[in-house]
């Protein structure tokens, strides 16, 4: 209890004195993974309304397909596109290891499929609602897709919240293709994981504490937007 | 609204472009985490770098992993301290050179109990001697680090066959220095730590030093530069920059100075047959 | 700026038209023509599969056996438009959603504009133009659906039991809609479960009894002499 009550007095001076190393950090982890965040966003919307509206072949089992890959592990994935983006790999060339932009496709690898996956599901529950309807005003597929999207964002930022928390939590990924540099790709998780294995137990948890006080922060930020845009548009 | 949202979309992508981390040149060092635990390089580096303008960025693995990144060319230099392993790298044409830069020292850690009655002595072999018939709790890192080398041969000097005779007194946690400092802590056990670790490590519970000083726990560091011919992409100029200052006066003299509570925790040794 | 001129109506042919679903004839052999520029209302009790012929005759739905045409054509034309029981509106302002609908008809800038403020007003909505679809009363939304649909003037319009949730005021206020719809030139087909409001509106009545279409006749010959039994069978119902 003492490591955890020293580690509240840490994260409030932290916080407070705004040090420099830290902001330095926390820069830089949000920084991935927002990128990663809106990256995901990018593949993962258009992807999961799309299987929501379209019938193919194969639909059934994309959609576990997909569900399954929400539960991917970050050092699976982080192990993977290391050895992607290893010289010795097949995107070697790039030199994209051990940089931000590595971590930043960790990252998104790892959160599409829970953007795509819940995406999905909200579309087409939205779909039975207005499928008749925009099928008489003569809405394409891709039209009808667009218009979805757009109509359910309330929800689809929450899927993003979803999508950002799991990306900024997790460690083993960033840890992996980032190579944990100082002042280069250390961000939150990582330095605490830093932290923890030299011993410095409070410093480790204060760190912790600001990262939830962060995503906390975002969280009520988003909820606010959304209940003001409720009220706003229905 | 639609649009602003879709630029917004956009706009966010950009960030996947991260700017360049200013503009300096740099190379990457795939070194150990137990160095970089020690503080060593956030004293070193600085220096090197206000000499040079080049930047080191430090990817901080076992020894095992350091020597696997320095193989696929994934850093430039490899600076690791388990001279055998890194003879048979380099015997592989993974490098160009190995320059012994400097030693520092393992500690054998162990609780203020002392079940083995170990504590006081210089002898390490006859203190893993005391430990492995005592049956004492002892934590190995069982990675294929220096340190693990280092334990490894110790054991052998003190002629235990610690294949045979490990059981559940021998806790083999596949982990770097400090995760297993702490799972000494938290088990009361002995383990086998270099120094500079130790004196940054603070979650120390009831653990303390109790044998140093042997010669056989000196640990001996090298650096090689990652061959250019496996891997074009090598910064050889660069990297063979770092080298030179680390074996340079300059470098040595950086080594040396670096203290932890007034201790010198690393001697530089470049140049001698190390 | 004077009315659009409506084409001239394409006369819905279906012929012996058969919708199966899991093996039950929903629809069985239909044969009907919806004649232009008129107020066919079909009629029948519940499941005789009212809403499916309505489907079937817009086109949202295709005849397993036998077909439908629009004009001899048998692909489905564009200028129609369908209201439903509960309005279908999307998450934006009350002009957006008419706009939405003429986008996709190929109508924008001035000229969707334009429309879009006199469909508002025909159906006195212009004054809630900016305000959230989703916040409006059920009978404004379905005024709302209503406006989205006149602004394509569309040849045919369907409506699926449009006042079924509505109070009597906003149900007069729809009919009075609908009535000015037809009166420039739309061709009305429509559902309900009320006669009061058939015997109000209707010109042609189609009563279906389990999927057969038993009576196509002029309105006002229906609710006064039905030729089929099951014709006189739900005539009466209303009577007890």
């Amino acid at each position: 209890m003492d490591t955890v009550s020293q580690s509240f007095a840490l994260a409030l001076q932290m916080l407070a004195h705004l040090d420099p190393k830290l902001t330095e950090i926390v820069g830089l982890s949000l920084e991935v993974s927002l990128s990663s965040t809106l990256c995901s966003a990018l593949f993962g919307l258009p992807l999961g309304a799309a299987v929501a509206i379209a019938r193919f072949p194969g639909r059934e089992p994309l959609i576990v397909a997909l569900n399954a890959a929400m539960g991917l592990p970050p050092v699976v994935v982080g192990l993977f596109v290391y050895l992607l983006l290893s010289r010795a790999g097949p995107l070697g060339n790039l030199g994209l290891l051990f940089t931000p932009p590595a971590m930043v496709i960790a990252q998104t690898i790892l959160i599409v499929p829970i953007v795509a996956a819940l995406t999905r599901q909200i579309v087409e529950d939205a779909w039975s609602e207005y499928r008749e309807q925009l099928r008489s005003l003569h809405s394409s597929w891709w039209q009808s897709t667009l218009t979805l999207l757009w109509d359910t964002r309330f929800s689809l930022l929450t899927v993003l919240l979803a999508g950002f928390g799991r990306a900024a939590a997790e460690v083993g990924a960033v840890i992996i293709v980032g190579g944990n540099i100082d002042g280069v790709t250390r961000v939150m998780t990582t330095a605490i994981a830093l932290e923890t294995s030299k011993g410095d137990l409070p410093l480790a948890l204060g760190l912790g504490l600001v990262l939830i006080t962060l995503v906390m922060a975002l969280n009520v930020g988003a909820h606010a937007t959304r209940g003001w845009a409720r009220a706003r548009f229905g | 609204m639609k649009r602003a949202f879709g630029f917004l979309l956009l706009a966010g992508s950009m960030l996947l472009v991260p700017c360049a981390a200013g503009e300096n040149p740099y190379i990457v060092v795939a070194s150990t985490t137990s160095t970089e635990q020690s503080g060593l390089f956030s004293h070193l580096l600085p220096a090197f770098t206000k000499d040079t303008g080049i930047d080191v960025r430090v990817v901080a693995v076992g020894t095992g992993q350091a020597l696997d990144i320095g193989r696929r060319g994934d850093a430039d230099v490899v600076f690791v301290h388990d001279k055998a392993a890194e003879l048979k790298w380099l015997a592989e044409g993974n490098g160009v050179a190995r320059y012994p830069v400097m030693y520092n020292d393992f500690v054998l850690i162990g609780p203020k109990t002392d079940p083995a009655h170990v504590a006081g002595g210089e002898d390490i072999a006859g203190a893993l001697r005391k430990i492995a018939s005592a049956k004492a709790p002892f934590v190995s890192r069982a990675d294929k680090s220096g340190t693990y080398a280092a334990e490894l041969r110790l054991w052998h000097a003190a002629g235990v066959d610690i294949a045979s005779v490990k059981g559940p007194w021998y806790r083999e946690t596949g982990s770097g220095m400090g995760p297993a400092l702490n799972t000494a802590a938290g088990m009361n056990a002995y383990i086998l730590s270099d120094r500079g670790t130790w004196l940054n490590f603070h979650n120390r519970g009831d653990l303390g030093i109790v044998v140093q000083g042997d010669k056989r726990l000196f640990n001996q560091y090298g650096v090689m530069l990652v061959n250019p011919q496996k891997h074009p992409n090598v910064k050889k100029d660069l990297g063979q920059r770092f080298i030179d200052w680390l074996v340079s006066p300059r470098g040595q003299a950086a080594i040396a100075s670096y203290e932890i509570g007034g201790e010198q925790l690393f001697f530089p040794n470049a140049g001698t047959d190390s | 700026m004077g009315e659009a001129e409506y084409p001239l109506g394409q006369p819905i042919v279906a012929k012996s038209a058969s919708v199966v679903r899991r093996g039950v004839r929903v629809l069985d052999r239909v044969d009907l023509t919806i004649a232009p520029h008129s107020c066919t209302f079909i009629l029948g009790p519940n499941g005789s599969g009212k809403s499916t012929l309505l489907r079937l005759l817009h086109g949202l739905i295709r005849a397993d056996e036998g077909d439908v045409t629009w004009a001899g054509e048998a692909a489905r034309p564009r200028r129609q438009a369908m209201v439903f029981q509960r309005p279908v509106l999307l998450r934006r302002t009350v002009a957006a959603n008419v706009r939405h609908a003429l986008a996709l008809a190929g109508i924008r800038g001035d000229e969707a504009t334009l429309r879009t403020h006199d469909a508002l007003a025909r159906v006195g909505l212009a004054p809630l133009a900016n305000r959230a679809a989703r916040v409006l009363s059920g009978g404004e939304q379905q005024r709302l659906a209503l406006a989205r649909a006149s602004a394509l003037e569309p040849d045919v319009l369907f409506l699926d039991e449009p006042t079924a949730s509505l109070d009597p005021p906003s149900t007069r206020a729809v009919e009075q809609i609908v009535a000015a719809i037809q009166a420039r030139g739309t061709t009305i087909v429509m559902t309900t479960h009320s006669l009061a409001q058939a015997k109000r509106l209707a010109d042609a009545v189609v009563f279906l009894d389990a999927g057969r279409v038993t009576e196509s006749t002029p309105a006002r010959q229906f609710f006064t002499l039905p030729c089929s039994v099951q014709g006189r069978a739900f005539l009466e119902g209303e009577r007890l």
